[in-house]
């Protein structure tokens, strides 16, 4: 458990250290979803429609953009060998870099998005629910996308495979997440939505640190 | 080149290779045993029929050309890419069988600084002891790196230090994470003579503690008593 909390620290640490990668991301994020009510233009009943899918969408890209560097840069200083040659369980490792990434790069956007859904008139009982939706949802694409991750390091182009790889798995993260701020607006009750998210959350929390783990072995080989 | 024993055994100081040695007149019974190993790069066999002893307190250098697979032994050996044939046993027990117990027994420094670069050099120490489940005070970990000539650079970012001084940061973990067997891939390179010095006396130490080492150099190696695999 120890080894868990000291690889969250290490990777918290790298990331203070090197802020510009995780600002970049959220800079990102917070510039996509601002470009929609500037050009689509003053109509809040379009806007208040569009909302949960836009934030979502551009919640996803930005995951994307920080996915990358989740393996890459312990596998091109070596530091991986060493991860993977450590007595400690590589699941334990991987699962404690993945909590590590959502709370860089997943947990931003959740405190961020309540802030930019005023942009698109959204009420404070929808905010609300897009801020228990992505809570839910953003661990999900940290945790889907560790295996993809995992999968392309050390492929020449891996960004883009990457993207190709993992934006397909994230369709249900984004339809039952966007679902659950629609639903709630139209007035339909979000519950379902979010049952949904939280399990599929429950099985990714379980199965993406082991597939994840198989997936370095083999790249790393 | 397939491996030839016969070919080994005329090569300098090679003390009875494929045999076990008997040190001080006694046969001590050997803690990692490869035998008939094979290792395949690409479509390249890059050795196939190897095999070695090693008691407490033997060391084995690994020669050969470059690309002639001295990385692919040493990886194999600790388990980053499984050979293709053969068995590499440790205390009795197959090593893929022995899984953690084998790498909490074992040290790898590779090729790669295995460093982070943002991170200090105290930073660095204890947070590897750290993700291995070890405890590591600001004591020995500050010892560890004086004693590899990095006194007064403990607090500066690694990306600072010179090549030299990175490997230096690496090489500490030797001190601090009290391996049995150690596994190095060219640990001279970068060193200093002093720091060279160092390394060695500090590599005969650990035998002299009943460690075991294997390790890759070109360069004529100043530890006694070492087998050598020519590949």
């Amino acid at each position: 458990m120890s080894a868990f909390l000291a690889i969250i620290r290490r990777d918290l640490l790298l990331a203070m250290r090197r802020k510009s990668e995780v600002l970049t991301a959220l800079f990102f994020f917070i510039i996509v979803v601002s470009l929609f009510p500037l050009g689509i233009g003053p109509e809040p009943q379009l806007l208040k429609k569009i909302a949960p899918g836009i934030l979502w969408v551009a919640a996803l890209l930005s995951t994307m953009l920080s996915l990358n560097r989740l393996f890459a840069t312990d596998h091109a200083d070596g530091t991986l060998e060493q991860l993977v040659l450590s007595p400690t369980p590589l699941g334990l490792l991987v699962a404690g870099k993945i909590v590590a990434h959502w709370l860089t790069s997943g947990l931003p956007l959740v405190l961020l998005a309540p802030v930019l859904g005023v942009q698109f008139d959204l009420d404070a009982s929808a905010l609300g629910i897009l801020v228990g939706a992505l809570l839910l949802g953003t661990p999900l694409l940290s945790l889907i996308g560790a295996i993809g991750a995992a999968l392309t390091l050390g492929v020449r182009g891996g960004g883009v495979l990457l993207s190709l790889l993992v934006l397909p798995l994230y369709v249900p993260a984004l339809i039952f997440g966007a679902g659950a701020v629609e639903a709630h607006i139209s007035g339909l009750g979000a519950t379902g939505h979010l049952s949904l998210l939280a399990a599929l959350l429950a099985l990714a929390a379980f199965f993406a640190p082991w597939a994840t783990t198989a997936a370095l072995r083999v790249s790393l080989e | 080149m397939p491996f030839d024993p016969g070919n080994s055994r005329k090569a300098g100081f090679d003390a009875g290779f494929l045999f076990r040695t008997p040190i001080s007149g006694t046969i001590r019974p050997s803690m990692l045993s490869v035998s008939d190993l094979s290792c395949i790069r690409g479509e390249r066999r890059l050795f196939s029929g190897l095999g070695f002893d090693l008691a407490p307190g033997e060391w084995l250098h690994v020669q050969g050309e470059n690309g002639s697979g001295k990385t692919t032994l040493l990886r194999a050996l600790v388990g980053l890419s499984p050979p293709a044939e053969g068995e590499i046993i440790w205390r009795g027990e197959p090593t893929h069988r022995l899984g953690e117990d084998y790498r909490r027994e074992m040290l790898y420094l590779g090729h790669h600084g295995a460093v982070k670069e943002e991170l200090t050099p105290l930073e660095n120490l204890k947070l590897a002891a750290a993700l291995d489940g070890r405890s590591l005070d600001d004591r020995e970990a500050m010892a560890a790196l004086h004693r590899f000539g990095l006194k007064g650079r403990e607090e500066l970012p690694v990306r600072f230090l010179s090549a030299g001084q990175k490997r230096r940061v690496l090489l500490a973990r030797l001190v601090t994470r009290n391996a049995v067997l150690w596994v190095l891939d060219e640990p001279f390179t970068a060193l200093d003579v002093k720091a060279v010095d160092m390394l060695s006396a500090l590599i005969g130490e650990h035998l002299a503690d009943g460690g075991l080492a294997v390790l890759t150099s070109h360069q004529p190696m100043p530890i006694p008593g070492g087998k050598v695999a020519r590949l």
